[in-house]
């Protein structure tokens, strides 16, 4: 007999050892998020997919299904929160929509627009954070960054290189490049990796190739983040 | 071609009068007008008081971001930022020449703008001046006035402008701030159902801008006493012509013509304009003042825009545009006009020449084509120019074998006419003001001269750390006490 859950209401199957986020996008409901990947093993750091489960706020992508759940997402209170923690993540880096090539293309971005976020609401902290051009192929925008994380699982797990690690505690937590120089250009990293392929945002970028792709055809142009379902 | 007026000998006894902000231009600037108890002027200044910094911010980002970055110098003409940086970019990666298609979409794109920028400043910004007069009732003068008196005309200008944002909406993406041109071509070619949609419109769209140029013709030819010499002053003039010597908005070579008509230079390429033109800073602006290097910085300022363009070029290539530069420059007698009132009889002409140029694009079917980029031998540094609205516009940028930037030089279309804007206030200031009682009418001669040139105030001021700074202590009774400056 299938085993159910109810999210928002609406009765959801789930598979023994499925994750609240697994069997909800299975089922082609969206749960925001940013650090979860399909692909790859939850890590649970942004907080975006975090849900209420029987009245008890928690991650969805961490999270075990389990039979008889009453799990809210898609509430006034929950996006409000959520909204503030993407406001953050804007602040904390430097996100200029404007001028950056993966407008349109950029999970952050489509996230908040997802959201309803109007204004960034906090002060920038407007970081000095200098760019990584030393890779004949790969540009690394630092000031972009959000921490999820997924590029240093893609290069660990995947490509089996570790590339990249997050150095710091706290609010000091920063992305670097595994070689001694701490520049690209001096690792084996090359645009082959699944870690050039997964920046949910516009850290990694394949150089001369920006704003090829034109307004329009981008992925969220064509279709907001919630009907991709998986986002992305 | 002096400096008069520029600096009071003895400021500190003089009257302050400030036009802050000057209305119905783009972007932020001031003027301020020193008098004396008789209301004598003695110091006249154009300030612009907004600081950018474009040149200096984009150094240590990627190239191809650029075109798209350097656009958000403006919301009028952000186009003109976006062409010339990708034809700047165009020389990095080697792109020698575009495919035909890549050229003529950035030329559409570019000439679209042509057209929503000039009706814009014309009906928007000069019509409630040109219709109602200078000193006419505050209260009407604006657009809203030109829509109760004259609804015709006004809503012309704002069909006329929704029609180049819409030739700017298919070929970047966006109205405002698109991204249609990248480094050696363009991102995108237009559908069939997007030129057509052009075309239902643009037979109307030459007819109201033929119908422009006759009424500030007639606007003109009625008060030649005012129109030929209101603001008037004699200076150099440059723009980019096209080949045979045509007026060309997108590409061409530079050429610069003496007061007299009397050719500076021709045939220059703009790769080597930094042998021609120079930039001088004064320490009351944040705007640069360039000078052509041969002549020197008192004799050498010029003007840009409609202006320059319309009696710069040899001829117009459309035929109804060059009909009518042809009654212009009949009307003028042979020689230079250098009225600033006649801008506004040429950027007409210009709009009507922009409005046949997008007529006979659309029937082009390379504007269909997916053959858009090219690519060549990388170089390290590339100047783009292109004819703004408001006059040539220069991007010039330095790439480090690992694709960024370091080192940009922009000179802007309105800096180019720093100069000749501060003898034009002067002139009026001299002319109605001078031992006069200052009153708002009066004033807004002042601003009628500055937006005869449309500048664009916010595009202008880039030049971080160079300002000549001076700083003085003064004691109570106005004595110099210790001072220190960096030239």
């Amino acid at each position: 007999m299938t085993q159910t859950f109810t999210l928002d209401g609406k009765t959801v199957p789930f598979e023994d050892g499925q994750t609240i986020m697994q069997a909800a996008t299975k089922a082609g409901v969206f749960i925001p998020h940013l650090c979860y990947h399909p692909e790859f093993k939850p890590h649970g750091s942004c907080k975006l997919c975090t849900v209420k489960v029987n009245g008890r706020q928690t991650a969805s992508c961490t999270m075990r299904a389990m039979p008889g759940m009453v799990v809210e997402s898609d509430t006034e209170e929950i996006n409000a929160e959520r909204r503030a923690l993407t406001q953050m993540l804007f602040v904390e880096g430097n996100h200029f929509c404007p001028s950056c090539e993966k407008s349109g293309n950029c999970q952050l971005q489509a996230t908040a627009y997802h959201l309803g976020m109007m204004s960034p609401h906090f002060d920038h902290f407007f970081p000095n954070r200098a760019v990584d051009a030393s890779h004949p192929e790969v540009l690394l925008d630092f000031n972009r960054c959000i921490l999820c994380s997924l590029c240093v699982r893609a290069s660990r797990d995947v490509d089996g290189k570790n590339v990249f690690a997050l150095s710091g505690r706290g609010i000091k937590t920063h992305l670097i490049v595994n070689a001694k120089s701490g520049r690209l250009g001096d690792t084996d990293f090359t645009l082959a990796d699944k870690a050039a392929q997964v920046c949910p945002v516009g850290v990694i970028l394949v150089k001369r190739k920006g704003f090829s792709v034109p307004i329009g055809e981008r992925t969220y142009d064509k279709a907001p983040i919630a009907a991709t379902v998986e986002g992305r | 071609m002096t400096y008069n007026l520029e600096t009071a000998q003895h400021p500190e006894r003089l009257r302050r009068v400030a036009i802050d902000p000057v209305s119905r231009v783009e972007g932020h600037g001031k003027v301020t007008i020193l008098l004396d108890e008789q209301n004598k002027v003695h110091q006249v200044r154009l300030h612009i008081v907004e600081f950018r910094g474009f040149e200096k911010f984009i150094q240590g980002r990627p190239y191809w971001e650029v075109p798209v970055m350097v656009q958000r110098l403006c919301g009028i003409c952000p186009v003109s930022h976006h062409l010339a940086a990708s034809k700047a970019l165009d020389v990095i990666v080697g792109a020698k020449r575009l495919t035909p298609a890549a050229e003529k979409l950035r030329r559409l794109m570019h000439y679209g703008q042509m057209l929503q920028s000039h009706a814009l400043h014309f009906f928007h910004l000069c019509s409630p001046d040109l219709l109602f007069g200078f000193d006419s009732d505050v209260t009407k003068r604006n657009i809203v006035g030109v829509a109760m008196e004259h609804p015709e005309t006004a809503k012309r200008g704002v069909l006329l402008r929704k029609f180049g944002q819409e030739v700017i909406r298919v070929t970047a993406g966006k109205r405002v701030h698109g991204t249609g041109a990248v480094p050696g071509g363009v991102n995108k070619s237009l559908t069939i159902a997007e030129r057509d949609e052009l075309l239902k419109d643009i037979y109307h769209i030459v007819q109201w801008s033929r119908d422009a140029v006759h009424l500030i013709q007639k606007v003109h030819t009625q008060d030649p006493g005012l129109y030929n010499s209101f603001g008037i002053f004699r200076s150099n003039f440059m723009s980019i012509v096209g080949h045979n010597g045509d007026l060309d908005f997108y590409h061409g070579t530079l050429r610069a013509r003496d007061e007299n008509g009397k050719m500076i230079f021709d045939h220059v390429d703009y790769q080597q304009y930094d042998q021609y033109i120079e930039e001088e800073v004064r320490s009351w602006s944040y705007m640069k003042f360039p000078f052509f290097k041969s002549i020197g910085k008192e004799h050498g300022w010029y003007k840009v825009g409609p202006l320059a363009r319309v009696q710069n070029c040899d001829q117009i290539s459309t035929p109804f545009a060059e009909h009518e530069r042809k009654e212009f420059v009949d009307y003028a007698g042979g020689t230079p006009m250098h009225a600033p009132l006649a801008y506004h009889w040429t950027r007409m002409i210009e709009m009507l020449h922009a409005a046949e140029v997008i007529k006979d694009l659309l029937h082009d079917d390379d504007l269909l084509s997916d053959n858009l980029m090219v690519e060549g031998e990388r170089q390290m540094e590339g100047v783009g120019v292109i004819e703004a609205p408001r006059g040539t516009l220069f991007h010039h940028y330095r790439v480090d074998e690992n694709d960024l930037i370091t080192m940009a030089n922009l000179i802007v279309s309105t800096t180019n006419n720093n100069q000749a804007m501060n003898e034009a206030v002067r002139h009026v200031a001299r002319r109605y003001l001078h031992g006069r009682e200052v009153t708002e009418g009066l004033l807004n001669h002042i601003e009628v001269a500055i937006r005869a040139f449309d500048p664009c105030l916010s595009c202008a001021t880039h030049a971080l750390g160079k300002m000549p700074l001076a700083v003085e202590l003064v004691d109570p009774e106005g004595l110099v006490v210790h001072s220190l400056s960096r030239a």
